[in-house]
């Protein structure tokens, strides 16, 4: 792989790393340097309540991850191995739970549990697991489906138990994923937002939250900036261990070009297949259903009114809400194209350097991962002072919406493609060069054709990314609409029956658009019939 | 929108080296080619007028963007006056604030709507505002009330509405006890009310920190601790949120345990504006002794690059015509004394005598101990 030409390495990795660069390092940098210095480090450094939320922030993410990977690899295995009717709405049902706005989910998660877990540590912990169960079934699940199945029934044959296959065959060689889930769900619960404040106990604080509390309820921007990075200091050390570990266990194998899934045949194997997808889905379907009720509910017994007045303007004569179902649709969709288009190019571009490239494509894997671990607070904060200024005065453009989003995607896309990519066997470009191509047609010509379905995955993942993201939307400004979350977010804040159920309307509509999003993308995904590929 | 680079407090140090980088990075990102700069990126009014200027106004998100009576009061100023007026939303109040403090001198817009009482001293100390008093005050043309202009001594902002938050109660909870609903803070920690209120977070929720600052009116400096000790042993619920509270503890709207909520003293006109089914009377009452008064102002922001049409602008912010959209979309009432409230409010909206405040200077000064302490006390 070393003899492929520097241009290309270059050619590949220039645009992700620009665009990490000036949309994500510059804002983030600009405040920091701004607003640090020696008493907002000392302030906040020297409160004791800086590391009382360090603490709870770090132990609430380690256990929150720890108990998403070993609920995660059920479902994950199940969906990734096994056809059964109703596998892909699903996979369309935990991907709505983990990209829907908290403040829709929040809500409607709580309908899971018992009174007496409402606002205590373990609600916000079953949410971290519940809404985070896609990215292992995702991450997990891509590598998992293609992974050859030889070696498994190899082993069957020679007396393994179904346990020896698991644990000796089949977990080692998903090793690098259930990395890479970790890694990813750490983040997402170390940065905890909006479950923290929805459903923890009240003054329960994520550094996140804090960041959030002092930069825009309290008005210290430095103190903000400084907990940010601490927060962003504490992950950058994770992402690269993560990094790490993900090369140290990834093993070159013949990848199967699509997911070797077929139905379940024993009795024993319809029962663990029933079981877990059975709980998987009561899991999954909960909540959403709650949204649906919610819906129709008022204070004084059921209505259909929030359906039926969803097109119309007044709410009552003379009276306008403001909010436009139909307009925030569409903002919304238009956000996602655009997001996804971004996310998809710049995640293709940065998979296939990252695999080319040795040193600088870790650097790169790494850098994609940042936004993720940063507070939304400080970045939104951060482009507002750096991109003030012709020729870059780009405050309240209106693509600034996507790009944000598309910070948030790329690494969802990376993911999901470098963990096929670094499993394609170099055997395949090694014969491809032996039959006479260059270097860079070889490596092309073997790993491109991985690219596309881990990518068409990815891109349904941003799209849906996009489409539910709410904390960096509201924190940009704006202007000429709303998006889905943000009008759910005004009509569930405000007093009135009729608002609160449109509001849930509104947030069973968006729940629909991204079930129906992916379900799509996996009925594409898996063809009923095996194509052979070039 | 400033096209203008002033050197305001965080201007940044990066200058042009960094900006042609950003471009050229963005070119070769192909991310310029998204930005089909047309009429998207202006979020335009449907004002098709061939006038020459526009101001931006920036407001909080519950400021309606489009499509309601307040939004066609500015189009009619709009069309009257060749200025087009452009909606920014910024975030809730404090995010809007921040925003607008970090950008002091290059502001994103031209004039700022929302910034309340207890955040004014933070907006004047930073600068955020050009100083202006709306002509029709200073001729005397348009009346309001001396409390409020008394805070704005130098036309530091203008005030422009305001509104109260109260504790609010569920009328029929108590009727069919046969218990009368409290009336004071005192009442609130006797045990018939035991376990009655839910209060919101006061460092996260801004009627949170408003019931907190009302406390504190009543029992001054050194006593409020220990009213919210006694209130805390008569089982007051604190969640982080007014959503949840109202909405999830509350049992008239949210159907959860809790009788009393710290609201608005506009919520009632609002349930009954916005009930379903509807209905012509209030399901809520107001407990009046509660109340404390939250004003917003608006202001021409410094460094405009349009400060006349910003000026006019806040002449009309403050104009009959604007005024009386207020109550009905952002369930505030106008400071301009001659508008007259639609009748829901003149029913069920209650406005105190006497609402309680406190001198913004003090609440900006002592604003993080306060909740600090608070936090210490209720939620440690």
């Amino acid at each position: 792989m070393n003899r492929l030409p520097r241009w290309l390495l270059v050619a590949l990795a220039i645009g992700p790393a620009a665009g990490l660069l000036v949309f994500f390092a510059w804002p983030f940098v600009t405040l920091a340097v701004e607003a640090v210095n020696a008493s907002s480090v000392g302030d906040t450094l020297g409160r004791a309540s800086t590391w009382e939320v360090l603490w709870f922030t770090a132990w609430q993410a380690v256990v929150s991850t720890i108990a998403t990977i070993v609920i995660g690899l059920a479902p994950a295995y199940v969906l990734a191995r096994f056809d059964f009717r109703g596998r892909t709405v699903l996979v369309g049902l935990l991907t709505a739970m983990f990209v829907l706005p908290t403040v829709v989910m929040g809500a409607a998660f709580l309908a899971l549990l018992p009174d007496s877990l409402d606002r205590t540590v373990w609600a916000v912990l079953g949410a971290h697991v519940v809404f985070n169960l896609a990215v292992v079934v995702r991450v997990v699940g891509s590598l998992w489906g293609h992974l050859p199945t030889d070696m498994e029934a190899a082993a069957a044959t020679l007396g393994a138990s179904r346990w020896q296959v698991a644990t000796q065959i089949s977990l080692p060689l998903v090793r690098p994923a259930v990395t890479a889930a970790a890694t990813i769900v750490f983040l997402f619960t170390f940065t905890s937002y909006g479950v923290i404040r929805i459903l923890g106990a009240p003054g329960t604080r994520t550094i996140e939250v804090e960041v959030w509390r002092r930069a825009t309820q309290l008005g210290d921007i430095g103190g903000a900036a400084v907990l940010a990075l601490l927060q962003l200091a504490v992950l950058v050390g994770l992402v690269w261990w993560s990094g790490v570990a993900q090369r140290r266990h990834a093993q070159a194998i013949g990848l199967l070009p699509v997911a070797a899934r077929r139905r379940p045949r024993r009795g024993g194997e319809r029962r663990i297949v029933g079981v877990v997808a059975g709980a998987t889905l009561v899991v999954a379907a909960t909540p959403l259903v709650a949204l649906v009720v919610r819906s129709f509910a008022t204070p004084t017994g059921w209505s259909t009114a929030a359906w039926t007045g969803l097109g119309r303007a007044e709410i009552r004569p003379g009276i306008r809400t403001g909010v436009d179902p139909v307009d925030a649709t569409f903002n919304s969709l238009v956000n996602a194209a655009w997001a996804t288009a971004i996310a998809v190019v710049i995640g293709a571009l940065a998979s296939l350097a990252i695999v080319a490239a040795g040193r600088a494509g870790r650097a790169l894997d790494g850098g994609l991962m940042l936004p993720l671990a940063t507070s939304a607070v400080t970045i939104g904060f951060g482009m507002l002072i750096t991109f003030d200024t012709d020729p870059v005065d780009w405050r309240a453009s209106w693509w600034l919406v996507p790009v944000g989003h598309a910070l948030i995607a790329v690494p969802f896309v990376v993911r999901t493609c470098v963990a096929v990519l670094r499993s394609v066997d170099p055997a395949m470009t090694n014969a491809a060069a032996t039959l006479g191509a260059s270097p860079t047609r070889a490596w092309l010509a073997t790993i491109v054709p991985f690219l596309w379905r881990p990518l068409a995955a990815g891109g349904a993942l941003a799209a849906a990314i996009s489409l539910g993201e709410f904390g960096a939307t509201s924190l940009l400004s704006r202007s000429g609409g709303e998006t889905m979350p943000i009008a759910i977010e005004q009509l569930l804040g405000r007093t009135g029956s009729v608002l609160q159920a449109q509001g849930f309307v509104l947030a069973t509509l968006l729940a629909a658009t991204t079930v129906i999003l992916v379900v799509v993308v996996e009925r594409f995904q898996s063809p009923p019939t095996r194509r052979s590929r070039p | 929108m400033s096209e203008t680079p002033v050197s305001g407090r965080f201007a940044h140090r990066f200058g042009g080296r960094w900006s042609a980088l950003g471009v050229a990075v963005a070119l070769a990102v192909g991310l310029a080619a998204c930005g089909s700069d047309d009429d998207a990126s202006t979020g335009a009014t449907d004002i098709s007028s061939a006038s020459t200027d526009s101001v931006t106004l920036v407001t909080y998100d519950s400021f309606p963007d489009a499509n309601t009576s307040l939004n066609d009061a500015l189009a009619e100023f709009g069309a009257e006056n060749g200025i087009e007026v452009d909606i920014l939303v910024a975030g809730d109040t404090g995010t809007m604030l921040s925003k607008a403090s970090l950008t002091a001198g290059n502001p994103e817009g031209d004039v700022m709507w929302g910034v309340d009482n207890a955040s004014l001293s933070r907006a004047i100390d930073d600068e955020v505002f050009e100083p202006y008093v709306a002509r029709a005050i200073a001729d005397g043309t348009i009346d309001i009330a001396p409390e409020f202009l008394d805070l704005v001594p130098n036309g530091e902002a203008t005030p422009v509405d305001y509104g109260d938050v109260c504790v609010n109660y569920d009328i029929d909870w108590y009727a069919e006890r046969n218990l009368d609903p409290p009336t004071s803070f005192t009442d609130l920690t006797d045990p018939a009310y035991a376990g009655q209120l839910v209060v919101q977070n006061a460092a996260t929720s801004s009627p949170g920190l408003a019931f907190l600052l009302a406390t504190i009116h009543e029992y001054g400096l050194e006593g409020w601790q220990d009213y919210w000790s006694r209130l805390g042993q008569n089982g007051v619920e604190v969640v982080d949120s007014w959503n949840q509270a109202y909405y999830e503890r509350f049992t008239w709207a949210g159907g959860g345990p809790t009788p009393m909520v710290v609201s608005y003293g506009s919520s009632p006109p609002a349930e009954v504006i916005f009930a379903e089914p509807p209905r012509d009377d209030a399901p809520t009452g107001v407990i009046e002794d509660t109340c404390f008064r939250q004003v917003e102002f608006a202001g021409v922001l410094r460094g405009t690059d349009a400060p006349d049409a910003a000026r006019v602008l806040v002449d009309f912010l403050i104009s009959d015509r604007f005024q009386r959209e207020l109550a009905l979309n952002l369930f505030v009432y106008p400071t301009n004394q001659a508008v007259d409230l639609p009748q829901e409010f003149v029913d069920f909206a209650v406005v105190p005598e006497t609402s309680r405040t406190l001198d913004p200077t003090l609440i900006d000064a002592e604003r993080s101990t306060w909740i600090d302490e608070w936090t210490e006390l209720v939620l440690g």
